[in-house]
């Protein structure tokens, strides 16, 4: 029964089906998403880490060997990522209590002066997709406020996006302040958006560049 | 299913109807006044039973006349003229229905060329990085042959935006003659694709043979009248207004045999004809309406198409200058002229001056392929592979043109705006409003897979690098390895047992 579930769950994530109102790429595919699956396999009690590992890693690990060849697309992956990430979000209670080591935790913000959030919200859903804890601090976001919350909440990896040549200054600025907070050792800058390049990145002192989504995953995966 | 054409919601059109009045009406006068040279006596007596005004022009040689066409007659010959034509096929899937009166397209290959140009892709080390290799084509030019028309028309029947197929590769080799060059250009095209085809005979004296070969392979005299699997395209008036002789000769015979026909007339604006566009287009439209007018006077009710191939003078070499804006021009004018007068519009588009494949030829044709597809001629010759305005053929530009087409035919879907549909993205848009990305990636993925979303550029490179020509050259392979439906056995044996000339070598049985 334990394995039935579990086989379903990772189908839902090839699928990208959250709830059983989604529809997936397989018209014949019906009955519980990953939201209903998950709850059932907790009802099961199923191991969470047998959930995370056998249904939903197991899951994006097929999505993303479907995108490298090129029979899914972004979208595909975004649909997948959102059924791990609703999954996700109901384990978190669990994982914290069964004390499941997770990834880590991924703040992520749009730095000041700059409203975008489409870039933002698809690395975001992309790397909680990939099994981290995302932390999404919103747009616009002051630099005192992402420094505040980096002393509070202690963030592995801390994600700043820009899309504006006159916005993406202020990513410096963060890691400036990162550093007269004497918080700079303490998390791994990732930097991203349309006008940022690996130049710029390393300019000013950011750990890495992420030109999309998937680079930002691969890298988390490389150092965490 | 025959193929019904593509339809131009709302054709593109650049004369107003008073324009286009003035311009029927200039024709009308040409007709007149001064009228047309003509070289072929059997026209002139044609002309002259018919009820125009028929006079020896002095001192010419050779010996012609000058042919002054009423306003009546013309009239009568767009009558008579069907406005429906069917062009038949070896499938009748592939058999194409035109209507005269109605916007649409069917893309077909053309025209005859001389040089067939191969390609190599030679590596090259980069001169800041050794260890990138860089490829680049190399176009090499050799004279086609009867092989080259084979390989042309077998990739043409799979080329899928390619509705018909005009022989595009000039056969020459050493063993064709003039005597036995239709039938065996007729044959190659005919056994190597199921689409139509369209053919310009070379010698009149074959006619009989290439419809006898026709016959046999639709099944006999009225099967062939039914499912016409040929075509034909002349060009009975040369610009300014000159019947000449032999095709003359060619297009009445075919017009007795009522076969369909194009006549088609290609003044040069700037030589051949006034460089302004009213003046080129009266004369071409005067041309085409006269020869229409024989070919009624010849056989009422024989199909033909109003054929239009006009072109711009290049002024560095007075050469043709298909790549030239104007060219453009031209053809759409013709296209709306022809649906006024409800016949079916053969048109030109794609055609280029560069010799090779690159950038100018991409620019050049695809300019001239949408703005003359959008104008709804019924049938247009859009040059697949064609370069150097009508000189050379490259099998290469014929794959990039089909992806080219596939973009333009993507394009022309109509719009999907009923209420339903606006309903649904109502419903759509309040839902995505509604969450917290406000993203509609999601509802993207089941129009992924149902053909609504335009597929990408086919050829595109990765990274920095340009692998247009690789990739293209990647599809070209493969479509070369693909099999066709020749003519089947018996029918091949009897045409070669009862057509003469035909080369053994095209035997495959």
């Amino acid at each position: 029964m334990s394995e039935e579930i579990l086989t379903l769950l990772k189908e839902n994530v090839i699928q990208g089906r959250i709830t059983e109102e989604d529809e997936g790429i397989d018209e014949n595919l019906s009955g519980p998403g990953a939201v209903e699956l998950t709850e059932a396999a907790l009802e099961q009690n199923i191991p969470v880490q047998d959930i995370v590992t056998k249904g939903l890693t197991a899951g994006m690990d097929i999505v993303g060997q479907r995108f490298s060849a090129k029979e899914y697309y972004v979208p595909d992956m975004l649909a997948s990522a959102e059924a791990v990430s609703a999954a996700m979000d109901i384990l978190k209670p669990h994982l914290e209590k069964s004390q499941v080591e997770t990834k880590g935790t991924f703040a992520i913000a749009t730095v000041r002066g700059d409203i975008h959030d489409i870039g933002k919200n698809i690395v975001a859903t992309l790397i909680k997709g990939a099994g981290y804890e995302v932390v999404d601090l919103g747009i616009d976001v002051p630099t005192d406020k992402i420094i505040e919350y980096v002393r509070d909440k202690k963030p592995a990896f801390l994600g700043l996006s820009a899309l504006l040549t006159t916005t993406m200054l202020f990513m410096g600025e963060v890691i400036e302040a990162l550093k007269d907070a004497g918080l700079r050792d303490t998390v791994r800058v990732f930097v991203g958006g349309a006008a940022v390049s690996k130049e710029f990145a390393a300019e000013i002192g950011a750990d890495a560049y992420c030109a999309d989504g998937f680079e930002a995953v691969r890298i988390l995966d490389s150092v965490a | 299913m025959p193929r019904e054409g593509l339809l131009i919601e709302n054709p593109f059109e650049r004369l107003s109807k008073d324009e286009l009045m003035h311009i029927h009406n200039a024709s009308l006068e040409l007709l007149t006044d001064p009228g047309l040279i003509c070289y072929n006596e059997e026209a002139a007596s044609i002309f002259a039973d018919g009820g125009a005004d028929v006079s020896p022009l002095l001192d010419t040689s050779p010996p012609c006349r000058i042919v002054k066409i009423p306003e009546r007659l013309v009239n009568e010959a767009v009558d008579r003229s069907p406005s429906k034509i069917i062009l038949g096929a070896r499938k009748p899937e592939h058999m194409l229905v035109m209507h005269g009166h109605e916007p649409k397209v069917h893309f077909v290959t053309g025209s005859e060329t001389n040089i067939w140009l191969d390609v190599e892709f030679q590596d090259y080390a980069g001169k800041t990085d050794p260890s990138k290799e860089i490829r680049i084509p190399e176009f090499i030019a050799r004279r086609g042959t009867l092989k080259d028309l084979c390989t042309s028309a077998r990739v043409s029947e799979h080329l899928e935006t390619l509705d018909g197929f005009i022989r595009n590769v000039n056969i020459q080799d050493a063993d064709i003659t003039e005597d036995n060059k239709d039938v065996n250009k007729v044959f190659a095209s005919l056994d190597n694709t199921t689409k139509h085809v369209m053919v310009g005979l070379t010698n009149i004296d074959q006619l009989d043979n290439v419809v006898k070969m026709a016959e046999l392979i639709a099944g006999g005299k009225d099967a062939l009248k039914e499912n016409p699997v040929i075509s034909f395209i002349t060009c009975l008036v040369k610009s300014p207004l000159q019947f000449v002789n032999d095709t003359t000769r060619s297009f009445i015979e075919i017009c007795r045999r009522g076969l369909p026909v194009v006549v088609s007339s290609s003044p040069q604006a700037g030589t051949t004809a006034p460089i302004r566009e009213a003046g080129i287009i009266a004369q071409i439209n005067a041309e085409v309406l006269a020869g229409i007018t024989l070919g009624q006077l010849v056989n009422p009710g024989t199909p033909i198409m109003y054929g239009s191939v006009p072109v711009r003078t290049r002024m560095d070499t007075l050469a043709d200058s298909y790549g030239a804006v104007e060219t453009s021009q031209y053809n759409i004018d013709c296209v709306q002229l022809a649906r006024h007068y409800g016949l079916p519009n053969y048109s030109t588009s794609g055609v280029c001056d560069p010799k090779i494949p690159g950038q100018q030829s991409s620019v050049e044709r695809l300019f001239s392929n949408i703005l003359v597809t959008l104008s709804g001629p019924q049938f247009l010759h859009c040059a697949y592979g064609l370069l150097d305005c009508n000189s050379v053929f490259c099998l290469l530009q014929a794959v990039l043109d089909d992806a080219h087409f596939k973009m333009i035919k993507f394009f022309l879907q109509p719009a999907r705006c009923d209420e339903g549909e606006i309903d649904a993205m109502i419903r759509q848009i309040r839902d995505v409003a509604a969450t917290p990305q406000k993203l509609y990636i999601r509802t993207i993925r089941k129009v992924l897979r149902s053909g609504l979303l335009s597929p990408p550029y086919p050829f595109e490179g990765s990274a920095d690098k340009d692998e247009v020509f690789a990739r293209a050259n990647d599809r070209m392979e493969e479509l070369l390895k693909k099999p066709v439906e020749h003519i089947d056995k018996k029918t091949t044996e009897k045409i070669f047992k009862e057509i003469p000339g035909i080369l053994p070598r095209l035997n495959p049985n």
